[in-house]
């Protein structure tokens, strides 16, 4: 059979050949077997063949080059969602989602930042490049949102702040300087983490281990365990903390414990690097929501803080946000700067202007500013209302007198609520209420309407299953 | 407190060679200084463009009330990826109709060219790639950083200021089979020296018999002839022959979106299963770089593609901005003309698309910068798009004065 198709595509005129039925994707020689065959038989007559024109057609025939590549698994949080378009029950509850919802459980788009948008329009702004750094009004009220307008860190021109791909990239860019500068280091991340942080590293080739972090037992933060581990870590390792609303627990520190965290930062001449994705989206206050990341810069520490407007300026798909680095001078938040640009240059070539503009519009503008800080005070007051309808509607059902305060004490769009995998799997499978695996849920995506609902589905799945 | 920065180590980088031209130009004060630097489109009045039909665009996406800002996948907004697809490969392109093309929205033609090098890198078995003398100064750098090794193959003749085909062949017949291959789809930058039709072919022949893998660099499909079917014509060629390939697309100069970093690579497979499983092998590439990619951009672009009024309106404004640039070559070639500039000047009406590759040495582009305050690279590379029929006359007279002063 193959010697018949070498033979014919030898002789075949482009538009019969059985070789040319086979580049259309009609007629099976038995899949794979064609190409392997190709691929094994060196002295391949027609790849050799000085009949240029008759073989334009039959040259290209082998096997992909691409033939062994596997399909990767899908994204374990975006299948939720794709679950969840699936299922046709009508009590069926999206809590997978990470990106906020109104009480009628529709996406938000911020009443500031369509009013940006117009503006500039009205504008008309052209679409020249930015430069590689990003937009500087940009990056001037990133830094000052996130250090304090009034902070020494601002004053002394100490940050390198470079606009990067929301979170994602900014985490991105300062991995790849890790990598470049600080051969060899490590970095600590929480256990659990966002699961999107591993990859990032991974793909950087930075090395990193977990901290202890999340105690099922008390549904709590494991604060000896996390001392203990950032101690054990080798000198000079970078500590990746979330600056507030950890994902996906909802767990945070309190300022008491920040400090000792801090204490023991210094102690063991580590680096903290911060992923700030939620400030003012935590709390509802921009400033209390920073508090973890201006304690150590007001110890004098060199800091990195990756900052993302996904959620708290609702500019999800904008991909706007910003790695700042704290150095000990002017001089060298300089260096790195530049630094940091020659690895976006080789990645993307320059950031993307309409987000950065957008958050320049709104964040500089006095006014829309405080409109601003209005909205996510309301986004924010939402979610808490949520957590205390969800709370009480458990305590009032649950009979077995089952501690359900974790849902107040954590913090931000996230809840872990303690259900382990069986029992998630009961809550999409019985109550079609879909989440992560890993016990998490999305207060973003709960209204009160449906909190007595979902209370139910946890004590179902709490009490019934194992 | 440590008093020693843990940065000490850190060095400052040099200005990127190409954005530090503009960096220089705006330090200037002359009042005929010119900037011939980097490759973005200005008008006749030496203005940056916003096209009409993306103002259009962009007005009814903003006015559109339903609209969110929801994240997109990984692979971008799908709409955007098929148009893309078809443009670069014609509406009616077998491998779209296989579903043998698997194309991911991407940060213009860098992020383009960085996720498909970084897909080679990880999942095919070639880590080679040649590119051509001269390239891009951005392209060593990504391939590099992607993980790939890269060669050059010979392009320029300085001798003739146009393409060395035999050159080319010899380089590329002596790569290694399964070598990938970088192509600059039209409007080669920073030569402006493209192959012709046959030429392409006999370079997909050599490439096709030796089983190298095409990875093409699209940035100026209509921008370059003035057709966004005949800049794709090398594209399609390739296409057409039932191989495989790769093409990073960007819609900075064709639709003057620069800042928005709108792009997308498609990878051409054998077949449907093989595009499907490489679109999955992407998503990895993606999701750790920047998770998924910027909206406002691409959703102009799809607005634009796919409204026949609008699309027409693209093409229109297009073909002014390309046919602007050739009236300025013309005018540049006839200004030397007239001054009787020594030597053969006819490869500035030759090389197309939005740079001409003057020839000039870096002492003369020296002097013509600290003379007649002209910006431009130090390759001897000027961006017409950066000239206008009042310019013209003084950088002819600055390259008449760089060529006949003896420096």
């Amino acid at each position: 059979m193959a010697s018949n198709v070498l033979s014919a595509a030898a002789s075949a005129s482009p538009s019969t050949s059985p070789v040319t039925d086979l580049l259309k994707g009609k007629g099976r020689l038995g899949s794979g077997n064609v190409g392997s065959l190709f691929i094994k038989d060196k002295g391949n007559p027609f790849l050799n063949s000085k009949s240029c024109g008759r073989i334009s057609m039959a040259v290209a025939v082998n096997v992909s080059r691409f033939e062994a590549i596997t399909m990767a698994p899908p994204d374990p949080i975006l299948g939720v969602s794709e679950a969840f378009k699936a299922d046709n029950d009508e009590k069926k509850l999206n809590l997978g989602v990470g990106a906020y919802r109104t009480e009628e459980l529709q996406p938000y788009v911020l009443d500031v930042v369509k009013k940006a948008e117009n503006l500039m329009l009205e504008r008309g702004e052209n679409k020249e490049y930015l430069p590689i750094e990003g937009l500087a009004a940009f990056n001037k009220v990133t830094a000052e949102l996130l250090f304090g307008a009034d902070s020494p860190v601002i004053s002394e021109q100490r940050v390198a702040t470079v606009q990067g791909l929301s979170g994602t990239g900014s985490l991105r860019l300062a991995a790849v300087l890790i990598e470049r500068y600080f051969p060899g280091a490590k970095v600590l991340i929480s256990s659990p983490t966002w699961g999107n942080h591993k990859n990032i590293f991974n793909d950087a080739r930075v090395p990193w281990s977990e901290y202890r972090y999340y105690d099922p037992k008390t549904v709590g933060l494991d604060f000896e365990g996390m001392i203990e581990d950032i101690k054990a870590a080798p000198e000079g390792s970078f500590i990746l903390l979330h600056g507030c609303a950890h994902n996906p627990t909802g767990i945070d520190p309190t300022p008491e414990q920040w400090e000792k965290i801090a204490d023991v930062i210094q102690e063991k001449n580590h680096i903290p690097f911060f992923d700030v994705a939620y400030q003012g989206f935590a709390s509802g206050s921009l400033d209390q929501d920073a508090a973890s990341v201006r304690l150590f810069a007001a110890r004098g520490m060199e800091i990195f803080v990756a900052q993302s407007y996904s959620k708290n300026l609702g500019l999800y798909s904008e991909r706007i946000g910003a790695i700042n680095v704290v150095c000990s001078s002017t001089d060298t938040a300089a260096r790195v700067k530049s630094q940091l640009k020659r690895i976006a240059r080789p990645m993307y070539s320059n950031p993307p202007i309409h987000g950065a503009r957008i958050v320049a519009n709104v964040v500089g503008d006095p006014a829309l500013f405080d409109e601003w800080k209005a909205e996510m005070e309301m986004m924010a007051g939402r979610i808490k209302g949520v957590r205390q309808k969800l709370y009480d509607s458990l305590t009032s059902k649950d009979k077995s007198g089952k501690d359900w305060s974790f849902i107040l004490k954590q913090i931000g769009m996230f809840s872990f609520t303690g259900l382990n995998k069986n029992q998630s799997d009961n809550m999409t499978n019985k109550w079609h209420v879909y989440m992560t695996k890993d016990g998490r849920i999305s207060l973003a995506g709960l209204n009160l309407a449906k909190c007595e609902y979902l209370a139910d589905a946890i004590i179902d799945s709490y009490h019934n299953v194992s | 407190m440590a008093s020693d920065s843990v940065f000490a180590a850190v060095v400052r980088a040099p200005e990127d060679p190409i954005l530090g031209v503009t960096v220089a130009y705006n330090k200037d004060t002359s009042p005929n200084k010119l900037n011939l630097g980097v490759g973005a489109y200005r008008t006749e009045e030496g203005k940056p463009l916003v096209l009409n039909v993306v103002r259009r665009a962009e007005q009814i996406l903003v006015n559109d009330e339903s609209r969110v800002k929801e994240y997109l996948g990984i692979t971008g907004l799908a709409d955007f990826n098929k148009l893309s697809a078809k443009l670069i490969l014609g509406a009616d392109s077998p491998a779209i109709q296989d579903n043998r093309v698997t194309t991911v929205q991407c940060l213009s033609g860098t992020g383009s060219l960085r996720v498909g090098a970084e897909f080679l890198a990880r999942h095919y078995h070639e880590h080679t790639i040649y590119i051509p003398n001269p390239t891009w100064g951005n392209h060593p750098k990504i391939f590099n950083l992607a993980g790939l090794s890269v060669k050059t193959y010979r392009y320029y003749d300085p001798a003739t200021k146009g393409l060395d085909f035999q050159g080319l062949l010899e380089d590329l017949g002596a790569a290694p089979s399964g070598a990938i291959v970088l192509l600059h789809a039209c409007a080669h930058n920073p030569t402006g020296v493209d192959p012709t039709l046959e030429q392409w072919e006999q370079i997909r022949q050599l490439i096709r018999s030796k089983q190298l893998l095409p990875f093409f660099d699209s940035a100026y499909q209509g921008f370059a002839s003035g057709s966004l079917d005949a800049d794709a014509e090398s594209v399609r060629m390739f296409v057409a022959d039932g191989g495989e390939c790769l093409a990073a697309q960007s819609y900075a100069k064709n639709m003057g979106l620069y800042g928005e970093r709108v792009g997308a690579l498609s990878i051409v497979c054998k077949a449907a299963d093989v595009a499907s499983r490489v679109e999955s092998q992407l998503k990895l590439v993606i999701r750790p770089m920047y998770s998924n990619p910027p909206i406002h951009g691409a959703s102009i672009v799809a607005a634009i593609l796919k409204d026949s009024e609008m699309y027409r309106e693209w093409t229109v404004e297009l073909k002014a901005m390309a046919d602007r640039i050739l009236s300025m070559r013309q005018q540049l070639f006839e200004a030397l003309s007239a001054r009787g500039t020594p030597g053969d000047w006819s490869h500035i009406i030759k090389q197309i698309g939005m740079f001409t590759f003057t020839g000039l040495n870096s002492e003369q582009v020296a002097f013509m910068t600290k003379e007649y305050h002209i910006y431009m690279t130090s390759d001897g590379r000027i961006s017409m798009a950066g000239l206008s029929s009042r310019t013209v006359p003084h950088l002819a007279d600055a390259i008449h004065a760089a060529v006949t002063c003896s420096t």
